[in-house]
């Protein structure tokens, strides 16, 4: 039996989607079977940041009401024969689905998965206790901005009051270069506010939006987004591993060194 | 550049760190500003039963202890009452 694996974060904009391919497809590369939900109804994403976009036929509400089976809604990836993708519907809105309905979905979906990835929208309304309906644990992902982190410390309050008993975080887009000056938040300091364990800090790395322009998650590549997402995924599974040392190659100094290295 | 540091403000990065301590101790709390008011009016008026004090210097506020039977802090009500006179409370 699988693991339903909730993605959330309480504002917008802060990764969720990136991190919810990221980690699907790295939990692919490491011979999972996972299928990814994109639970925003009425704002699909994650098809396109997946690089799917163009062979969706039916969707999550086609699913939900019945107009299809769910194996057919289901949209393989281009590189992973076990990863698979079902897409949010776009002319509807988040009223369309019941949380009894996604429990029903996702308790089915892991059966024969081993991993459901279930991207949450923003926001605390219909559309998260839909997307937190099946899930056992949750990944909630936060910058190191005020905003994001107050947003954060309420979804933890919320995942804890509907019984999902295992919430780690994800802190997105760090700056080392920043933190050092003094002028970000360490991944230490929004860990201590939050006090939920965390399972990987990813580096604001602008091969993400490389690869987002691409259509192709960048998890398992060289560069540090790309290790800091495998590493995430190696976690999730169970394994020790250290946290990567984010200040890598940051810097004129940084990258001098870089340059040398090569 | 730590020498310099001592000389000038605080980062902006322990700012946003005291900010945010401060409204999640409210938010967690989920009481209000209006809330904060009423409780502070009434605990006035119940302490004024026994002794004098003085209500301007009256501080309560919503912050964190650390808790011994559950991991981590949580949030406790404190308040600093400065009383002025005794003399009701020897009755």
């Amino acid at each position: 039996m699988g693991e339903v694996i909730v993605i959330t974060s309480g504002k917008g904009g802060v990764g969720k989607t990136t991190t919810t391919a990221n980690v699907g497809t790295g939990l692919a590369q490491l011979n999972k079977k996972v299928v990814l939900i994109d639970t925003d109804i009425g704002l699909r994403n994650l098809d396109v940041v997946m690089g799917l976009e163009n062979r969706i036929v039916y969707n999550l509400v086609d699913v939900v009401e019945g107009n299809c089976k769910v194996k057919q809604a289901l949209i393989k990836d281009k590189k992973h024969p076990e990863l698979f993708l079902l897409p949010s519907a776009q002319t509807r809105d988040k009223t369309s689905v019941a949380p009894e309905q996604m429990k029903k979905l996702t308790d089915e979906l892991k059966e024969e998965f081993d991993y459901v990835l279930l991207d949450c929208p923003a926001g605390i309304e219909q559309g998260f206790m839909n997307a937190i309906a099946g899930a056992d644990r949750a990944l909630v992902v936060t910058t190191p901005e005020v905003s994001a982190i107050r947003d954060a410390d309420r979804i933890i309050g919320l995942l804890e009051a509907n019984e999902i008993k295992q919430s780690q975080l994800v802190v997105n887009r760090v700056r080392m270069d920043m933190v050092s000056r003094g002028d970000m938040m360490s991944v230490d300091d929004v860990c201590e506010i939050l006090a939920i364990p965390l399972i990987g800090a990813v580096p604001d790395d602008e091969n993400i939006v490389i690869s987002t322009n691409q259509g192709e998650p960048l998890v398992g590549s060289d560069c540090l987004a790309g290790q800091a997402y495998s590493n995430i995924c190696r976690r999730i599974l169970g394994e020790e591993v250290p946290f990567l040392d984010l200040s890598e190659s940051k810097g004129v100094f940084g990258k001098l060194k870089g340059l040398f290295h090569k | 550049m730590a020498l310099a540091d001592l000389f000038k403000k605080k980062s902006s990065g322990n700012v946003a760190k005291d900010r945010l301590k401060f409204v999640l101790v409210s938010d967690r709390a989920n009481c209000s500003p209006d809330t904060m008011k009423l409780l502070r009016d009434d605990i006035i008026k119940v302490i004024s039963k026994y002794m004098e004090i003085d209500p301007e210097g009256l501080d309560i506020q919503i912050t964190e202890t650390e808790s011994e039977n559950r991991n981590g802090r949580v949030p406790a009500l404190y308040a600093n009452i400065p009383i002025r006179d005794m003399r009701h409370s020897s009755r």
